[in-house]
């Protein structure tokens, strides 16, 4: 059956639809595939029986005619999206055994397309990471090896779940969040395309919050049209979310495959950072090729604030983080740890059911808004991000669109960043000031490091302009033509 | 601005987060560590910059003040440490 797990999404749709197969043995597939690769820990909760009903209901509906846009599509979900009756731990111990009653926007999306669930996939707690090593579960180990090694990578985080579950074939595509790379970095650490879209475009409502204004749900696929079939079901307007965008959703996939003629394309020369790898280097001057070739015209253009972003985003974050896991007290849900009185249990509990990571983001964010410091540093993040966005803006009247790199580095060993939170968060220098600017932002792979490991390119839009990023994205998709997929050692 | 073992004893007194008193130092040590690191957006004019909280280019939607939920007691308290008689149950606040 391992023919079913190495198809597209498109294909399956195509094959499904053809009635080659159905949805009970595409599912029955997958599942056997996540089964086999548990060594992987990209799933924190399979949902087989689920999975089987689903595929079945999937079926019943394509005999009668009534198909959805993803019907019968085995998918993973990111272990932040609340799913009814199915434990959300956003792998976090706080949260228990947490079973909500609710289903997020965007899974109810996917299942109103008539996709179908096979578990929950791993995460950093609470998103906040970019290894997947915060993860209460433990990390999820990269489907990638380098050439002739054995040791151990990270898909990179925080979704690295959703990205190794993906490049190994254990479902068609996944759900992913991106609060300052979380979709991009791990989709370049594993071969795989990822989107965040234009902040807005996809409901929050039931996605386990991070940083509010800077949260934004997206899709983890094999392909740029796989990617932009997910992103279409995910996306619309939702008025349990306030900042949710009224706005129309377009076929993305439709705008796969069409002319890049007489596109701008900025290339930022503040992204050209000390220490970047010499093949990450090349691997952007050949992406450049490739749109030129296509007929793109390519400026270099300025973004000066883009050294800040980082240190205005672990401000931010942290500062609106720290607010939004008030809310883990252990009164209504999730962990309690008793202690002698009610502020002892507070402590007990949040001291037992966060980590490390979390803990430290919510104690910078409650230094940065504590009295005598709010004005100093929140504010201060507030107007640098302005800054930021104003770049952007500057950048919008001499290009279309901006082609970056996606990450400083091909996916590293575990346990190499562990010690240094700074040089953790360096991972995040090309993909951050995306979310401040509330911009879409695509990863895709490009090309292999030395070592044989996968390496992307970013492609940054303007507001609501995914579909000129899947222009661009499947031009390069077919210049690079990548064969190569993760040998299966698992 | 350093951060010194009594401020982060204060910040995690305000974050609710108990911290053994041996793990404070080392915790000082990573929080300067990461706040130096921040240090340089001082270095960024931002004279008359208004501040960003929001990337969303239209306004906060209004709906009517309606009740449009609710009855849900047993499904809220589903997931409760502890419940009682439809209630949550909590430590003593009042004494």
């Amino acid at each position: 059956m391992s023919a079913l797990t190495d198809l597209t999404l498109k294909a399956a749709l195509d094959g499904l639809a053809a009635k080659d197969f159905s949805s009970v043995e595409l599912t029955k597939a997958h599942l056997a595939a996540m089964e086999g690769a548990r060594a992987l820990n990209a799933f924190v909760l399979e949902t087989p029986d689920e999975a089987l009903a689903m595929a079945a209901a999937s079926d019943a509906r394509r005999g009668s005619g009534d198909a959805g846009a993803l019907d019968g599509a085995p998918l993973g979900i990111k272990d932040l999206f609340c799913t009814e009756g199915v434990r959300t731990t956003a792998a976090s111990k706080i949260l228990g055994n947490f079973v909500p009653p609710y289903e997020s926007t965007v899974t109810a999306n996917l299942w109103e397309a008539g996709a179908v669930m096979l578990g929950k996939l791993n995460l950093d707690e609470f998103a906040m990471g970019s290894s997947n090593e915060s993860s209460a579960f433990g990390p999820v180990i990269n489907p990638w090896r380098a050439n002739g090694s054995d040791r151990k990578l990270t898909p990179g985080g925080s979704s690295g779940g959703s990205a190794a579950a993906v490049a190994a074939g254990l479902c068609l595509a996944a759900t992913a969040t991106d609060t300052g790379g979380s979709i991009r970095q791990p989709a370049a650490f594993t071969g795989t395309v990822g989107i965040k879209p234009t902040y807005g475009r996809c409901s929050r409502w039931g996605v386990v919050a991070f940083a509010s204004s800077l949260d934004q749900a997206g899709p983890i696929a094999r392909t740029v049209e796989d990617a932009a079939l997910m992103l279409t079901s995910m996306c619309g307007h939702d008025a349990k979310d306030s900042t949710s965008l009224d706005v129309a959703v377009p076929d993305f996939a439709s705008f796969a495959g069409k002319s890049v003629k007489g596109l701008r394309i900025g290339v930022p020369k503040e992204y050209r950072v000390d220490g970047m790898p010499a093949e990450i280097e090349t691997l952007w001057s050949q992406g450049i090729a490739w749109l030129k070739s296509a007929g793109c015209e390519v400026v270099e253009i300025s973004l000066p604030h883009t050294k800040y972003a980082l240190p205005a985003y672990y401000i931010v974050a942290p500062a609106e983080a720290s607010s939004n896991l008030a809310r883990y007290d252990g009164m209504r849900f999730g962990l309690r740890e008793a202690g002698s009185n009610l502020t002892e249990t507070y402590e007990n509990t949040r001291a037992s059911g966060f980590g490390e990571e979390v803990k430290r983001r919510i104690l910078i964010g409650t230094y940065v808004l504590s009295a005598g410091y709010y004005d100093a540093y929140y504010l201060k993040a507030l107007k640098v991000r302005r800054r930021i966005s104003n770049d952007f803006d500057d950048a919008w009247t001499r290009c279309d669109a901006i082609l970056t790199p996606t990450a400083p580095s091909a996916a590293f060993g575990l346990g190499e960043n562990a010690s240094d939170p700074v040089a953790m968060y360096l991972n995040d220098v090309f993909t951050v000031t995306v979310n401040l600017a509330g911009l879409p932002g695509l990863s895709l792979p490009a090309g292999l490091s030395s070592e044989g490991l996968p390496l992307g390119l970013q492609l940054i839009g303007k507001p609501l302009d995914e579909g000129t990023l899947f222009s661009l994205a499947s031009v390069m998709e077919k210049a690079a033509d990548l064969k190569a997929r993760p040998k299966p050692w698992w | 601005m350093a951060i010194d073992v009594a401020t982060v004893a204060k910040v995690a007194r305000l974050s609710r987060i108990a911290e053994p008193k041996e793990a404070l130092p080392a915790l000082a040590e990573k929080l300067n560590g990461i706040m130096q690191w921040i240090e340089q957006l001082a270095e960024v004019d931002t004279d008359g910059v208004e501040p960003m909280t929001s990337v969303v280019a239209q306004g906060l939607p209004l709906r009517d003040d309606v009740v449009t939920d609710g009855g849900d007691a047993a499904k809220i308290l589903a997931n409760a440490p502890k419940a009682d008689a439809g209630f949550f149950v909590v430590p003593k606040v009042v004494e």
